[in-house]
């Protein structure tokens, strides 16, 4: 593992919540997700709670990897923004910090000039908060205390294939 | 590249299911899924062609316990296999945190598995990773065909180093979730080590 993990605690997601929450209402839209670009869900806003959210993690991440490919062949570093229109419903997804994605979905209550205007200024905020996250893991690293897994015994590794 | 969610007490880890086309990646993930109950696993996602051959990925979200009141999720993805669509490959091995290469039993498919081997190296090295300091099981697939290749010649060839390894039949769920378990294993014991400093 390469990579530094992603470790996000409790006054981490209430800041990212925060952002979301005003998001929501300051860009009328359905619902917000957060998603890492390695497809995992880091956090969700909005009314569109209950649907399948592992499901849109994972697709927005392959979809992103995938334009990005696409734009190292044309000779782009990435394309940040993306725009899906529906019948209904639309997507706004946008690449905040380099490693974070965005996902915005609205429908006609909401307008793309508006979700991009707020979008703007709300990844900005998370691009902040996502550094904080960033140090704070690599110090944590550098002290050892990075993960809650540094403690587990081997027992506790095969007790989870006990069954 | 792991994420652990202090929030929702929860740590997510990655497995990428490498190897040659119809090697039998996907029906790993198939079985796996038909065998998991609902509570612990989200829905299967297959982008693949009109015949059923992987274009991008296989996706499943599986859920296996709780370690330390951490829910452990893991999320497994296959890769396409066919030659031609290494660029997808690539992209699906990003943030991975354990590689399960399945081997083609088949003598005549040899070839193509040591091709994947190599093939699964390099990829790696683009991202940054070593195969040797990642959490990495071989699967030998297939095992009940005619025309299987010795298990010793085949571990000569593709498990050079002595990795945890399984005989498997994928179709039937033979050795399936061996292979996963031993996988889950290394990832977490790597999660404890690193946990720990280096």
């Amino acid at each position: 593992m390469i990579d530094t993990p992603l470790v996000m605690y409790d006054d981490d997601h209430r800041k990212i919540l925060a952002v979301l929450q005003r998001l929501v209402r300051d860009a009328n839209a359905k619902g917000i997700f957060l998603v890492d670009k390695n497809g995992q869900l880091v956090a969700e806003a909005g009314e569109m709670r209950g649907i399948d959210s592992t499901s849109l993690a994972s697709l927005t991440a392959g979809n992103i990897a995938a334009t990005g490919g696409l734009a190292k062949i044309i000779g782009e570093e990435e394309f940040p923004i993306h725009f899906h229109q529906g019948q209904r419903d639309n997507l706004h997804i946008t690449l905040v910090a380099g490693r974070i994605i965005l996902v915005v979905v609205f429908d006609e209550r909401s307008s793309l000039g508006l979700v991009r205007l707020r979008v703007k200024k709300a990844g900005a905020e998370l691009g902040h908060i996502f550094e904080e996250i960033r140090k704070k893991t690599e110090r944590a690293q550098a002290a050892g205390t990075a993960s809650p897994f540094a403690e587990i015994t081997d027992d506790d590794i095969d007790n989870l294939f006990s069954e | 590249m792991s994420f652990i969610n202090y929030s929702s007490r929860e740590i997510n880890c990655k497995i990428v299911y490498y190897g040659p086309g119809l090697c039998g990646k996907t029906t790993n993930l198939q079985f796996i899924y038909s065998k998991t109950s609902p509570e612990l696993k989200g829905k299967m996602i297959s982008l693949a062609t009109e015949t059923e051959r992987t274009l991008f990925f296989d996706f499943l979200p599986l859920a296996l316990g709780q370690i330390r009141g951490f829910k452990t999720r893991f999320h497994l993805y296959t890769v396409p296999g066919q030659v031609f669509y290494d660029a997808s490959r690539k992209l699906i091995l990003k943030g991975v945190d354990g590689v399960v290469f399945v081997a083609d039993s088949q003598i005549e498919r040899m070839e193509a598995n040591l091709e994947s081997v190599d093939n699964l190296k390099i990829n790696l090295k683009e991202q940054g990773y070593e195969l040797e300091k990642i959490p990495y099981v071989v699967q030998y697939n297939k095992r009940d065909l005619p025309n299987a290749a010795p298990l010793d010649e085949m571990r000569r060839l593709l498990n050079p180093t002595g990795v945890p390894d399984f005989e498997a039949c994928a179709n039937i769920g033979k050795g399936v979730f061996d292979t996963l378990k031993a996988t889950a294993k290394g990832v977490l014991t790597d999660l404890k080590r690193l946990g720990g400093g280096r």
